[in-house]
């Protein structure tokens, strides 16, 4: 019973989304208020139809509902109810149903807090995110419909993959999904306003608030993927430059770039060209994402389980929205662009040189995810394209733009003067050359890498540092002062300083990691990082749904202990090998990292034991980044009830002249 | 029931495939520069039966027979060339995730230098030319401030005198 | 105007890209040895362990060259197939047991049937490293200069066998010296 309303949920939101898609663009291309009304109560009866389908499906998980195909193939009735949940976006045809239920929801959102746009707009960004519903929701009930019965149903299912009965599994998919689907908002903002052949400083007022936000959920998923797979891979690495890994920082990428050309938009009316084409492809990398997870075109450890007949469909509504939107942006990108002036040094250069390094990093690791594809579809052979191309050709891009990143905050709107930089970055610039310096001596890490990684790291830090000095500078209370700054302000240091924590976890861990593979009996001790791993054997323990094998490592430093570590093995039923479940000691400057290998039968273990310094700041400083964008996003400025509703006139050429702009 | 079937080999397949136990052996080398480049190569090195995975990290059988390659490789004294040519006289480049420069990837390899460089310079000379471009819009300088004053002046006299 | 129209240009290119992409198979790995000698290898025959079977045993005729083992299914799906074809008696099959265990592969055959001229036994797999071998089974078409002019990845069926195999082994017959 359940399913089927499900599946009847699914096909009336269809309907509505069919309704929502096209009814209002008639509408605004008509002129008919009526028509263009309908947008707001079709995205809301959309999200409702579309939940009521989503919770279906999640009942029929809790309830152990093994009818449903869907259910039985990833779950079973020993499964967690914490697992059962999220099995719902464990496969294919579930994640596309939260994919849908997320887009339902980023238009509610819109509909709910679009008051103040013009009705004619708010018709258009309704409808084009209507139409991307209708592609999913087609998608589904012809190919990938979760509620497909299974009968006689089975008395068990098989089980959610082992891999995926983990905390990160809960939530790095809704957060990643959250980043992706939300890119389809700027997206739809900047159809909209191609559509309307305008682009004004309302609508960067508009559209940036919804873009930083989608960017934080984005940057926090990344970072939980990444996180995640260390967790729960078992061998220490935290990224893998798999295809579907770049296929999820390439919107990351270009939705950064976007989020800056946003800035320049919106303060000096620049860049509309720009901003409305990053918009177009920040949206379309989501969808080539989508894409390449699920047709099988690429290998890759993260794709479901893949069939090219969905991949013809999703590549088809690919072509059909995005060269759509391109389509329309040859054609009207004329009557938006055109913009205000800005002398070679200022920040609008560099905010420009910003977006090319972010466009041209995207575009790189687009070529290197795509190379052997191109290859083979050339009749050239075959070949690998994996992490040494990408870190060798990666990097080199990373330096000028951090380089652009300290200076930039600190560097004057339209037009700013060498004699005033210089000064002003001459510090910032020598303290993180003497730091790095210092460190890469006193660690002995002698790499040309290292200095440079560190280098850039506490440029970020310094720079932005300074940025905030400066603004409190002369305040005869400090702190009043840093809390009186605007939010948007506050939260491009926090991002910016994530920036610079993220390249110090990563020079850390990449240098001075250290692993060793040893055999130990009960009471045999081992060596490590300066700290001592005492064994002290192997016992059974049994979990919900897995037998394991659980191992006592005693870790000491000098004479104290420590902590002590279970590291496991677990046989789910499912399973033919056991899945390693390894032991994690978290430290903020460290991690401890600790697997079992084989039983080599006489009680003594294979055991592989970690030191991962500074591991934990390649996720902290996503999480500044993340945190830094939702604050900016809620500066007061975006909060303000306007009460015309007219569209504010653009800044007059020279009107800035000479002024220093405030905020970001 | 068949697509039933079929869909069960495959999941059994993908998950066969992810179960990760990790398969560490102990390999015995004369010296820790021997260690380090059995690591390297065998992070570099392609498992051709997994979902993309390297040699280190994967638990496939013939991951580990081509770790024991390696690994006698090494001890023999060949260099790290001999174990890569090793390899891809085997199975061809696509044992190498570094991939080799030939001319087929000479794009590869070259492209995102090429398109960063090209970019910026694209770039500067744009702005270049916009700033050029409104050197011919410059506000009047102190000399053509006062000749335009002057005019005005004299155009006003002028207006001045007729009107009455 | 040409400066809008690329990103479209750009992104027309991309998805023909991955149109072609949807036809194509990542995983499979084509030998690089096609085309050069039959590597040098001798080992132990299956049945007679004393016996060896090595490379020049596949030289100075059109010979197939069949990697196998009990624990691979899609083994067990062509061995009809293979025992049509040595059936037929146009060319000797020969097989490589690869890693298999010698009580279990004999047993295999003796209850399936046999359809190789002698299986040489490659308990280790390095011979099956030296031959390229990724994925069970494979078949190499060697001709009689004792070169590799043709590998199947996969099982033979019929219809394999005839669209791939004997046009190129009825090229050599008739052509070749």
């Amino acid at each position: 019973m359940i399913p089927e309303l499900g599946n009847f949920a699914l096909i009336t939101a269809l309907a509505v989304a069919i309704v929502q898609g096209f009814v209002p663009l008639l509408g605004a291309w008509r002129g008919v208020p009526e028509w263009m009304a309908i947008a707001v109560p079709a995205a809301r009866a959309q999200f409702l139809f579309v939940l009521l389908a989503y919770a279906c499906l999640t009942y029929a998980f809790i309830s152990k509902d093994f009818s449903v195909a869907y259910v039985t193939q990833n779950a079973n009735a020993e499964l967690p109810l914490f697992y059962r949940i999220s099995a719902v976006w464990g496969a294919h045809e579930g994640s596309i149903l939260l994919w849908t239920l997320i887009l339902a929801g980023w238009s509610l959102a819109v509909s709910l807090a679009s008051r103040a746009l013009p009705e004619t707009f708010r018709a258009r960004v309704l409808a084009i995110m209507g139409l991307v519903s209708i592609g999913f929701l087609l998608f589904m009930l012809m190919t990938s419909n979760p509620f497909v019965r299974l009968l006689p149903a089975p008395l068990n299912g098989r089980d959610l993959n082992p891999l995926l009965q983990d905390p990160g599994m809960v939530i790095h998919p809704p957060m990643l999904y959250m980043g992706y689907v939300g890119l389809a908002v700027p997206f739809a903002f900047a159809v909209a306003a191609l559509m309307g052949g305008r682009l004004d400083a309302a609508w960067t007022r508009w559209t940036r608030p919804w873009t930083t936000v989608a960017w934080a959920f984005l940057t926090a998923g990344v970072a939980l993927g990444s996180w995640w797979a260390y967790n729960e891979l078992g061998w220490g690495g935290w990224w893998f430059w798999d295809p579907v890994e770049n296929a999820s920082f390439m919107p990351w990428l270009v939705a950064t770039a976007l989020m800056h050309s946003l800035a320049v938009t919106e303060q000096r009316g620049a860049f509309k060209a720009w901003t409305v084409l990053l918009a177009i492809f920040g949206f379309s990398l989501s969808l080539l994402g989508t894409f390449l997870v699920r047709s099988g075109v690429l290998v890759s450890v993260h794709a479901f389980a893949t069939d090219p007949g969905r991949g013809i469909f999703i590549l088809g509504f690919l072509a059909l929205v995005i060269g759509g939107a391109l389509a329309l942006y040859a054609w009207r990108a004329n009557a938006i662009s055109g913009g205000g002036s800005f002398r070679l040094m200022s920040r609008e250069t560099l905010l420009l040189i910003n977006n090319v390094l972010l466009v041209v990093a995207c575009a790189t690791v687009l070529l290197g995810t795509m190379y052997p594809l191109i290859i083979d579809a050339l009749g050239l052979g075959k070949i690998s394209v994996g992490p040494p191309y990408f870190e060798t050709v990666f990097a080199p891009l990373m330096l000028p733009l951090v380089f652009v990143l300290g200076m930039g905050p600190l560097t004057r709107w339209k037009g700013d003067s060498a004699q005033r930089l210089v000064p002003l970055l001459r510090i910032a610039f020598i303290v993180s050359l003497i730091a790095a310096l210092a460190i890469v001596l006193l660690t002995a890490g002698y790499s040309a890498l290292l200095l440079a990684a560190l280098a850039m790291a506490f440029w970020t830090l310094a720079t932005t540092a300074q940025g905030l000095l400066m603004r409190v500078r002369g305040k005869a209370d400090v702190w009043k002062g840093l809390r009186a700054l605007p939010r948007s302000f506050v939260g491009m240091s926090l991002a910016h300083m994530g920036v610079g924590i993220f390249i110090i976890g990563v020079a850390a861990t990449t240098t001075f990691s250290n692993e060793r593979d040893v055999r130990l009996a009960p009471g045999d001790s081992e060596e490590l990082a300066g700290y001592r791993f005492e064994f002290a054997g192997v016992g059974t323990h049994d979990g919900p749904n897995y037998r394991a094998e659980r191992g006592e490592i005693r870790v000491f430093r000098g004479d104290r202990q420590v902590t002590t570590m279970f590291p496991e093995k677990r046989l789910y039923p499912i399973q033919s090998q056991p899945m390693t479940e390894a032991a994690i000691d978290i430290g903020f400057t460290r991690d401890l990292y600790v697997a079992l290998g084989d039983d080599l039968g006489d009680g003594s273990w294979t055991v592989r034991l970690y030191y991962k310094p500074f591991i934990r700041w390649i996720w902290l400083g996503p999480a500044f980044m993340a945190l830094g964008g939702l604050l900016a996003a809620s500066d007061r400025r975006y909060r303000r009830r306007r009460k015309a509703r007219r569209a504010l006139p653009e800044p007059a050429p020279g009107a800035a002249l000479g002024a220093e702009a405030s905020g970001a | 029931m068949n697509a039933l079937r079929a869909i069960a080999i495959a999941l059994l397949l993908t998950l066969a495939a992810g179960a990760d136990a990790i398969v560490f052996e102990q390999r015995n080398f004369d010296d820790a520069a021997q260690l380090a480049r059995y690591k390297t190569l065998i992070r570099e090195l392609r498992c051709l039966v997994c979902q993309n995975q390297n040699l280190a990290d994967s638990d496939a059988d013939l991951a580990a027979d081509l770790r024991r390659e390696v690994h006698r490789m090494i001890l023999e004294g060949k260099s790290d060339e001999d174990v890569i040519d090793f390899m891809v006289a085997r199975y061809g480049d696509f044992v190498l995730y570094r991939p080799p420069l030939k001319a087929k990837t000479v794009l590869l390899w070259s492209g995102p230098f090429v398109l960063g460089l090209g970019a910026l310079v694209l770039l500067l000379v744009n702005l270049r030319r916009r700033a050029s471009e409104r050197a011919a819009n410059t506000p009047l300088s102190e000399e053509e401030r006062a000749r335009l004053h002057a005019l005005l002046e004299s155009d006003e006299s002028q207006e001045k005198r007729r009107l009455g | 105007m040409i400066r809008y129209l690329l990103p479209l240009g750009v992104f027309v290119a991309l998805v023909l890209l991955l149109g072609i992409g949807l036809g194509l198979n990542p995983r499979e790995v084509p030998s690089p040895l096609v085309g050069k000698p039959l590597p040098e290898f001798t080992l132990a025959r299956l049945r007679d362990p004393e016996l060896s079977l090595s490379n020049t045993n596949l030289t100075g005729k059109l010979s197939l060259l069949n990697a196998w083992a009990t624990w691979c299914v899609e083994c067990r799906r062509e061995h009809p197939v293979l025992l049509a074809i040595a059936g037929e008696g146009n060319i000797p099959i020969y097989g490589l047991n690869y890693k298999d265990q010698r009580p279990d592969a004999l047993q295999w055959l003796q209850r399936l049937g046999d359809p190789y001229t002698a299986s040489a036994f490659d308990g280790d797999g390095r011979v099956g490293i030296d031959l390229g071998v990724y994925g069970l089974p494979e078949t190499f078409l060697i001709d009689e200069r004792g070169f590799i002019v043709h590998k199947h990845i996969g099982a033979i069926s019929t219809k394999i066998w005839e669209s791939e195999f004997v046009p190129i082994i009825e090229r050599l017959q008739s052509g070749g010296g």
